[in-house]
């Protein structure tokens, strides 16, 4: 299954919903493309919505570390919203759980970002 | 098989397909599917880098107690050993390095065998059933 990003916007917060898998390959690919396009257009408030991906590799998950790193050196914010067990089981057993700023609401997650 | 990420997902369906057929129930075989994944990228891509002319050998064997995946590739080598530790607070935001441990973490054993010329990583799986099933792939 390839992955697939959309992105929209709810009070100056770009929600990019993901699907499918971040792995080698395309997906990881496809993530890259879009936080670098999302940066450059000076969008720097990024919610990353992983609620349907249903898998992610040590190459996804280097991906996912190179977009918060990426972000945060240009004084934005990356957030993490809706993991699933795997996901949420795998940035655990990495440590990366605590690195990342997880959240299980839209709504609070939009509201956590510095207005 | 060849060096591609074809052959990376072909191992990967494989592996899950075997998993279930040995009666691994499905965290574990998700698991397992994952080791195998991160060794055949090893293979692949830091191995034989990906060279139409280097092969990535596949074999899954059951032996009653255990899984065990056999996956070699005709790479330059390297030294596990040498792999810095991922989940050390310096290497936490790297972007790689963390294939090797995503193996150790989901398999029971892993083995390194230093091949001329390149790498075989053994990942073991122990089960609870018997019986004996072997199965190459090779395209």
């Amino acid at each position: 299954m390839s992955m697939k990003a959309s992105t929209r916007q709810v009070d100056g917060v770009t929600i990019v919903d993901l699907s499918g898998r971040i792995t080698l390959g395309e997906g990881s690919v496809v993530l890259r493309d879009t936080v670098k396009d999302l940066l450059g257009k000076g969008q720097k408030k990024i919610l990353l919505n992983l609620g349907d991906v249903s898998y992610i590799d040590s190459s996804g998950i280097g991906e996912l570390v190179s977009a918060f790193t990426s972000v945060r050196n240009q004084g934005g914010e990356l957030k993490l919203l809706h993991l699933t067990k795997k996901v949420h089981d795998l940035l655990q057993i990495t440590k990366l759980y605590t690195v990342f700023d997880v959240k299980d609401d839209e709504a609070a997650a939009i509201g956590a970002f510095n207005h | 098989m060849e060096s591609t990420l074809e052959s990376v997902n072909r191992a990967e369906e494989m592996a899950d397909q075997i998993a279930a057929r040995v009666g691994l129930d499905e965290d574990t075989r998700s698991g397992v599917s994952m080791a195998v994944r991160e060794a055949m990228i090893n293979a692949v891509l830091h191995g034989n880098a990906y060279d139409p002319g280097k092969r990535v050998n596949v074999t899954f064997e059951q032996n009653g107690r255990e899984l065990v995946v056999t996956i070699s590739d005709e790479g330059k080598g390297f030294v596990p050993e040498d792999v810095p530790n991922p989940l050390a607070p310096e290497n936490l935001l790297k972007q790689s390095g963390r294939g090797i441990f995503l193996m150790r973490a989901f398999m029971d054993e892993v083995r390194f065998r230093k091949l001329d010329p390149g790498t075989e990583i053994i990942l073991i799986k122990r089960l609870q059933s018997s019986g004996l099933e072997r199965q190459e792939a090779s395209t």
